[in-house]
């Protein structure tokens, strides 16, 4: 029953959302193109013949950058920037006050924007594939399960983090600052820019520690069938939405008592 | 017996304030060394509201309504004192108090913009646990209430201020609430639209029996809604009871305007012992205590040849405005 009204919250707040989204989908076919970053890395690295000294081939890494693209794709989060703004604007206040939380929207929000970016990722990956015809492959059913999983599962991860530096919000009034913070490790650790296995040994066993490499690097290569230890980086992933969640709760409760409604 | 559904005891709340001096020279220390202060905004007030009731908040900008209105729903959190709404302490934002109470602020929406009022009406109608039936015959009863129609199905970017005030109002009472938090509901809408507003409110309240706390700076709404108000002097309670006494208390004496049919005449008026604010030729002013309007006005019309007269009522924008000004009212 208690599902039953949880899933019904859900499933309109995606179903409105949907909508609302569909009202910018230029906007998001914009960002979805403005998402090609690994494809430039491909031609950096493929011209270079960098994949020599890793050990990949050409077609592996041009998979490899490709479900980057596509992980990043279906994982990108925005929350801080929106919850911010609607801190500041004291839009947040009509949200605090109905039973349930404004997390919920926007987390909503994203999935609704990742539904309507679908379309135009496809689009460009056939694109890519014209380009490329000796990249196309397909995976087997169970790898792009556990590939979706995992792609969500890195989502999670990233929207939870941005969650937490959203709730500082309520001490501080720009906590998109500190999420400046964290996007230099996250573009050049998370496997964006290059997969994690180039880096030199030493790091990987420090990058390995952190919450980047689940972000792209192990759902690209899952997908790409680059090897990869799977049931290591899903629980992982699960870990740290573990060490995350009661992190969130916690500075969620404690942010709303210093919340002061400004400008509402 | 009517029970009390709002009790407030000794609530204050104070905010750290950073303060910087003006120039250069002040942008640099407050970089460096920020100066923070602590400020009272509310203090220690105290007060009751019954099941039903409709109260008015008074108060000049600043004074602290807003923020008292806030504590009540959950919004913000006291920094001392108690709060019991419908048993409930507000902040814990239990669910069952959130589904018993709304917060109406007139400058914020929570309409999703590009979409038409409809989709929200249904997404908190699903928030509050309603089903797709209940929400729909809750969306038909209040949309006639607020007669509002074809706006339903129109972006709200595209609806006037008034429309979207009522979809607002919609919104916000889809879950049937029986406590209402009004801050300025009516702002920025013109005469009529306020004056339907006001209405529906009443109509709200008769038909529901909800209680409705309310802030407006305009004196019709509290006039023609509120018996009640409370009147909050920089965080402090400065009166709370009925309205009309206040009125009364406020302005004891009205004002006559008494057309004579001679000079003479009112000559012969002005020196009989009246309070005289002017005279222009055969026209005289005069002030009369509200106790004594009856007897007065019948020495007058016996004494003297009348022409015409008309009793004027001191604007009460211009009572409250002594309200709002001053720390103290004892009735």
């Amino acid at each position: 029953m208690i599902s039953k009204l949880i899933n019904r919250k859900i499933f309109t707040l995606l179903k409105v959302q949907y909508s609302n989204m569909l009202e910018y989908r230029v906007e998001i076919a914009l960002w979805a193109i403005s998402g090609i970053i690994p494809f430039f890395m491909l031609n950096i690295w493929t011209n270079n013949n960098l994949n020599e000294s890793i050990n990949i081939s050409d077609v592996m890494l041009s998979r490899y950058f490709l479900c980057a693209f596509f992980v990043r794709q279906f994982s990108v989060v925005w929350v801080v920037f929106s919850f911010e703004e609607d801190s500041l604007m004291g839009k947040v206040s009509p949200y605090l006050i109905q039973p349930l939380n404004p997390f919920f929207r926007y987390f909503a929000q994203h999935l609704a924007e990742q539904i309507t970016r679908f379309p135009f990722a496809l689009l460009i990956a056939f694109f890519f594939f014209i380009f490329n015809p000796e990249s196309i492959w397909i995976p087997n059913l169970g790898i792009l399960f556990l590939s979706i999983v995992s792609t969500f599962l890195s989502f999670l991860i990233q929207f939870l983090i941005q969650s937490i530096i959203a709730c500082l919000c309520f001490w501080t009034e720009k906590a998109s600052s500190v999420e400046r913070l964290l996007f230099i490790p996250t573009l050049f650790l998370s496997g964006l820019l290059a997969p994690v296995v180039s880096f030199p040994t030493y790091v990987k066993s420090w990058i390995y520690l952190t919450p980047f490499p689940y972000l792209i690097d192990f759902p690209a290569n899952l997908l790409s069938g680059n090897e990869t230890n799977i049931s290591g980086g899903l629980s992982m992933q699960i870990l740290w939405i573990f060490l995350l969640f009661p992190l969130f709760k916690k500075i969620w409760s404690e942010g709303t008592k210093k919340y002061t409604a400004m400008g509402s | 017996m009517v029970q009390n559904i709002i009790e407030v005891r000794n609530l204050s709340k104070s905010f750290d304030i950073s303060s910087k001096e003006p120039g250069l020279k002040g942008t640099i220390k407050h970089f460096f060394r920020r100066q923070t202060k602590s400020l009272k905004v509310i203090k220690d007030i105290s007060f009751e509201i019954k099941e039903g009731e409709i109260v008015g908040f008074l108060g000049a900008n600043g004074a602290g309504k807003t923020t008292i209105l806030k504590m009540l729903c959950g919004l913000i959190y006291p920094s001392e004192g108690s709060i019991l709404v419908s048993g409930y302490l507000p902040f814990k934002r239990k669910e069952n108090f959130l589904k018993n109470i709304t917060l109406i602020m007139g400058q914020k929406q929570q309409l999703i913009w590009d979409l038409p009022p409809i989709e929200s009406f249904y997404l908190n109608a699903s928030i509050y646990d309603l089903n797709k039936f209940e929400a729909k015959r809750r969306i038909k009863k209040l949309s006639e209430m607020l007669e509002i129609d074809e706006e339903l199905f129109i972006p709200v970017r595209k609806l006037s201020l008034g429309q979207r005030m009522k979809s607002e109002l919609l919104a916000a009472l889809i879950h049937e609430p029986n406590i209402l938090f009004l801050d300025e509901p009516t702002l920025g809408l013109d005469i009529n639209a306020q004056r339907n507003l006001r209405k529906f409110l009443q109509k709200y309240n008769k038909e529901t029996n909800a209680t409705i706390c309310l802030t407006s700076h305009y004196m019709k709404d509290i006039t023609s809604l509120c018996k009640r108000v409370i009147c909050v002097h920089e965080g402090a309670l400065s009166y709370d009871g009925k309205l009309d006494l206040l009125l009364k208390k406020l302005s004891p004496v009205k004002e006559i305007l008494i057309v004579c049919r001679s000079e003479e005449d009112a000559i012969k008026l002005e020196n009989s012992g009246f309070t005289v604010k002017n005279k222009i030729k055969n026209e005289i002013t005069i002030k009369i205590e509200n106790n004594s309007i009856t007897s007065s006005l019948k020495t007058i019309l016996n004494n003297f040849d009348i022409e015409d007269l008309f009793i004027n009522e001191p604007p009460i924008d211009e009572i409250i405005g002594r309200v709002l000004i001053k720390k103290d009212y004892d009735i």
